[in-house]
């Protein structure tokens, strides 16, 4: 007997609840790439020049197909040099983040458990000021310092966590993490001269303005190049969820799939930290939605996150240079205001769990 | 089939010390003892979850450090009481998680797998729970989830350890009835945990007693089931009669004052 028909007759039920079917990936996959490319369309469109839609899809057609558009100069500046960029750096930075997010959570077992809560995107911070402070001159000193940090940041919060299987007893430990490197932060920037001091206080708080080209061809190089290594691993993760314990019995490789999802989580934080900032939440609120709405399979909640992660920031981003124009919000301020409040509801409801 | 040859094994002080021990395909072997005598710790090292200090187990005549990880979840599963899971997986696809070294590892699961995985749910009885999510299980429920996730497996060995703690009378007997059956019909290997040894006495083909480390004896539960060897293994007086229908030995306790 077919399985579905099996399932149907004795559980009246239908199977897409049960476990991850094509029909349910072709569903959420095509409704977030949509999604997401009516996001960069709004976003493209609005800002202190508002450029309507017609003439931002004419001017790309244009752009494909090598034709030429009555755009003004000034239109063309604004679309393909001020706004296409930061909306690719946002989508990369939001795809990194909220899929470094989803694999954390499945590793340590965590719902709540977030590169920023975690204090990973702090010790991405404190190694991108590091770079910025002693070691500018040196290519992509940057992302390098900012992943070290991370995986330093990582690192700790495992060992303290792996002693203890409690949710909240990591979430803790983030915390102390966090304003441990805060501090040294801190005196960093008490240090600094003043012209650096300036873009490290904006940029703490999650800033997409300031992003230069290189650190967005290093994001999208390891937000691409994340997807493809957690998708591989997207199966054992599966396992981990359920508990290291069991996976292993099951024929999960566990120390390998350790080693390999922290060192990936670790670059796409660190990579998304140097060229954006410390954004926080994406890595929580993403997964998070994706799985109320898709189910907890990681082959499904890794690419799923990703574009929703992307889209959340790029909005985020949209919002933050637009409420308040010709004024600018820090990005991180944004994400913060949705996440946090997401954060105390799984928060308390890890509780019930636990 | 499976062998445990001269085994010890140390974790601040000795847990196991020199254990042999041969599952053969086919038969259910039940290990008793008293909290603390090892029988968890045998059964992480009989699946090469923990390695032996000294001594080596093998399976089908090879060493079981010989086997990836993945080979031995194709060969043996192991049943332990199911944790909390903090994530709103549904029944299914925590079984599909047996199917996890039989498939690549990457894609959907196979329609092969899929169907596995509803028979193990159907043999354990627990179709019904496919489409609801394992946390809101009891834990008798649970259980029977977890054994159906090691039947996906499609192992030749099985280790249970305490299968039926939190299952009712009636689960309780229909699982160990359910193993045995496929047990003589797929000629696996059993090697099961237990502290409930009227079930062993029913179930076990062999007994094996076990104390602070040490096996004390070892064999049919005719022979080994004795007031003699049992109550010297828990140190507390016990009765031993034939049951009435199997002949089996049926043990009671007297009264502890």
């Amino acid at each position: 007997m077919k399985a579905e028909q099996l399932l149907k007759q004795n559980t009246g039920r239908p199977i897409a609840g049960g476990y991850l079917t094509h029909s349910r990936v072709l569903v959420v996959i095509p409704s977030l790439i949509i999604a997401l490319l009516l996001g960069s369309l709004f976003a493209l469109a609005i800002g202190s020049e508002h450029i309507a839609f017609d003439r931002i899809l004419g001017a790309i057609w244009a752009k494909l197909t090598g034709m030429t558009i009555g755009l003004t100069p000034e239109e063309e500046v604004i679309i393909f040099s001020l706004r296409l960029p930061r909306i690719a750096l946002a989508m990369a930075v939001g795809a990194a983040l909220a899929m470094s997010g989803a694999a954390f959570q499945a590793l340590l077992r965590n719902p709540l458990a977030d590169p920023y809560v975690l204090g990973v995107s702090g010790g991405a911070a404190l190694g991108s000021i590091l770079s910025i402070m002693f070691a500018s001159g040196l290519v992509f000193s940057r992302p390098i310092f900012a992943f070290a940090g991370a995986a330093t940041a990582t690192l700790v919060v495992y060992l303290i966590g792996k002693r203890k299987d409690d949710p909240a007893h990591l979430i803790l430990a983030g915390v102390v993490i966090s304003t441990f490197i805060s501090s040294l932060i801190v005196i960093l920037t008490a240090l600094a001269d003043n012209v650096k001091l300036r873009n490290i206080t904006l940029w703490l708080l999650g800033d997409l303005s300031s992003g230069s080209i290189d650190g967005m061809i290093v994001v999208i190089i390891a937000a691409s190049t994340g997807t493809a290594v957690l998708m591989t691993q997207s199966r054992a993760l599966n396992l981990m969820m359920i508990g290291e314990r069991d996976a292993f019995s099951l024929g999960v490789e566990t120390a390998r799939v350790r080693w390999i999802v922290y060192l990936t989580a670790s670059l796409l934080t660190g990579a998304a930290v140097a060229a954006g900032g410390a954004i926080g939440y994406a890595g929580l609120v993403v997964p998070h939605l994706v799985r109320l709405a898709a189910g907890t399979d990681n082959r499904l909640v890794i690419p799923a996150s990703a574009i929703g992660g992307a889209l959340l920031v790029l909005l985020a981003d949209t919002a933050a240079r637009t409420l308040l124009a010709p004024r600018e919000l820090p990005t991180g301020a944004i994400t913060a205001l949705i996440g946090a409040p997401v954060f105390i509801y799984l928060l308390i409801r890890s509780r019930k769990y636990a | 089939m499976l062998e445990l040859r001269d085994v010890s094994f140390c974790y601040h002080r000795p847990v196991l010390s020199g254990i042999s021990l041969e599952v053969k395909a086919g038969e259910i072997v039940a290990l008793l003892g008293p909290n603390g005598a090892g029988k968890s710790t045998l059964l992480a090292i009989a699946c090469g979850s923990l390695k032996p200090q000294m001594g080596e187990v093998r399976f089908a005549d090879r060493p079981l450090a010989d086997f990836s990880r993945r080979e031995i979840a194709r060969t043996i599963a192991l049943v332990v009481q199911a944790g909390d899971v903090r994530f709103p997986l549904t029944a299914l696809e925590y079984v599909l998680a047996g199917r996890f070294a039989h498939a690549s590892a990457f894609g959907f699961d196979s329609r092969h797998d899929v169907e596995i995985a509803m028979k193990s749910l159907t043999d354990m009885d627990a179709l019904q729970f496919a489409t609801i999510r394992f946390n809101e299980l009891s834990s008798g429920e649970r259980q029977r989830i977890v054994l159906a996730r090691a039947m996906a497996q499609e192992p030749r060995m099985l280790l249970l350890d305490e299968p039926t703690a939190n299952a009712d009378l009636a689960h309780q007997i229909s699982l160990l009835g359910f193993v045995k059956g496929l047990t003589r019909e797929r000629n696996m290997g059993v090697l099961f945990v237990t502290h409930e040894i009227n079930l062993a006495a029913e179930f076990a083909d062999r007994v094996a007693l076990i104390k602070d480390g040490r096996l004390i004896a070892g064999g049919q539960p005719e022979e080994i089931m004795t007031a003699d060897l049992l109550s010297q293994l828990f140190e507390l007086p016990l009765l031993i009669d034939k049951h009435p229908v199997s002949g089996k030995p049926r043990i009671s306790w007297l009264s502890g004052k």
